[in-house]
């Protein structure tokens, strides 16, 4: 199921809770995910942005590397 | 102890037929004030402690558009200044109440707590709604003897209601539903979306909508700190989506509204409003909701008295344990404490 996203800002965070177990799928605004049990250990990685967040875009250095 | 309240925000003080001709008291964010309806119609709203000795105004009488202290005769006019010193001619300068911005705006008299140049009329959220013939509103207010943030906790996360609400608005699809929590920073707007794609239909919509078979079931709450919290209630035939440009014919929409109004540090106002876009000439259907949703939130009511005297009579501090649930009540708390602590004029 494709997951929900009612708001458009652009600092938007959100948590997805996944069905069927304990687990929280936090996403940044900056792309970055992080998996979590506990609701409050999720928004403290959340709010830290940018500390700790490494987004799942393709790193620069291989885009370059396609285009050479 | 640090106020929790958050200033220089609008909140709802009343309904907009609560205030009339009479003097209409109600202590929003600590403040008393006093309310009426000036004879043109305008509402107005001022402190209600006299500046000579705090009788309350809104114990006095009024005197075409002005109120007269029923202590000692002080009279104010609808914009707080003193017209009127009894025994003496010479008015003192400092002879004035506070006069608070209002507006009415869907079915709400919303006023400004904090430095009144702030007060932008734009920046109040909508119910549109409740002011809307295309729905049917039931509504009520019920008094809560404890902390606003105990009912914020409350309407965040719904998963509470199988167990103190059993019955009346639980059923066993909820909790096997995928919620998603989003928070714009921002906007401080909160949404936590609960969205069934194959459920049974209860009864009660059944009748009401005359649906047949299984259903979408859509709970999305959203949640506008520090006053306004909706609840988009949308039911519709299994499959059928709103359209692209946001329109939705194909579905039926019940609008839960709550405004949450800090009375003082220890008690708020809980207004409730629940309006629906079907059934609107039913007196059966309207008397379902006000009941149903009366009890509701009177069990949560009863709830969050006792919780109050227990985290009343504990030291600051206490430990909590957060769960899954409580996702959304966290975010809750987060905006909320941030606006607290750094109100627009601060």
């Amino acid at each position: 199921m494709s997951r929900v996203a009612v708001l458009s800002g652009d600092r938007v965070y959100r948590v997805h809770w996944r069905l069927g177990t304990d687990r929280l799928a936090g996403v940044c605004h900056c792309g970055a995910e992080h998996e979590a049990e506990d609701p409050v250990e999720l928004w403290e990685w959340l709010l830290a942005h940018p500390d700790g967040h490494h987004p799942t875009a393709p790193a620069p250095e291989r885009d370059l590397a396609g285009t050479r | 102890m640090i106020s929790s309240f958050v200033r220089d925000q609008w909140y709802v003080a009343a309904y907009a037929d609560e205030i009339g001709t009479d003097l209409f008291a109600r202590t929003v964010c600590g403040e008393p004030l006093v309310f009426f309806r000036a004879e043109d119609g305008t509402a107005v709203a001022l402190a209600d402690r006299c500046v000579h000795r705090r009788f309350p105004l809104s114990q006095s009488r009024r005197d075409g558009d002005t109120i007269v202290c029923g202590y000692h005769g002080f009279t104010y006019d609808t914009s707080g200044s003193c017209v009127f010193v009894p025994g003496q001619k010479r008015i003192p300068r400092t002879a004035r109440v506070a006069s608070y911005p209002l507006v009415e705006q869907d079915s709400f008299v919303w006023v400004w707590i904090g430095s009144r140049d702030l007060a932008d009329p734009g920046l109040i959220p909508r119910a549109p709604w409740l002011a809307d013939p295309a729905y049917t509103t039931v509504r009520g207010m019920e008094p809560l003897a404890a902390r606003y943030g105990l009912l914020v906790d409350n309407l965040l996360d719904l998963s509470h209601e199988t167990y103190l609400h059993g019955g009346y608005i639980g059923t066993p699809e909820v909790a096997e539903t995928p919620i998603t929590t989003e928070v714009d920073d921002e906007k401080g707007v909160i949404y936590v979306s609960r969205r069934m794609a194959d459920a049974a239909c209860p009864p009660f919509y059944a009748e009401s909508t005359g649906i047949k078979g299984r259903i979408t079931r859509w709970q999305d709450i959203e949640y506008r700190p520090p006053c306004l919290y909706l609840l988009h209630s949308r039911i519709a035939p299994a499959g059928v989506l709103p359209n692209a440009d946001g329109t939705d014919p194909g579905a039926f929409h019940v609008e839960v509204v709550y405004a949450i109004t800090p009375e003082t540090e220890h008690s708020t106002h809980d207004f409730w409003a629940v309006a629906r876009d079907f059934a609107l000439e039913d007196a059966k259907v309207s008397g379902f909701l006000h009941d149903s949703n009366r009890t509701v939130v009177l069990q949560d009511v009863a709830a969050l008295n006792t919780l109050e005297k227990v985290i009343a009579a504990e030291a600051d501090g206490y430990q909590e344990l957060s769960i899954n649930i409580d996702t959304g009540g966290l975010a809750a708390r987060r905006i909320l404490a941030r606006m607290a602590a750094s109100p627009v004029s601060a």
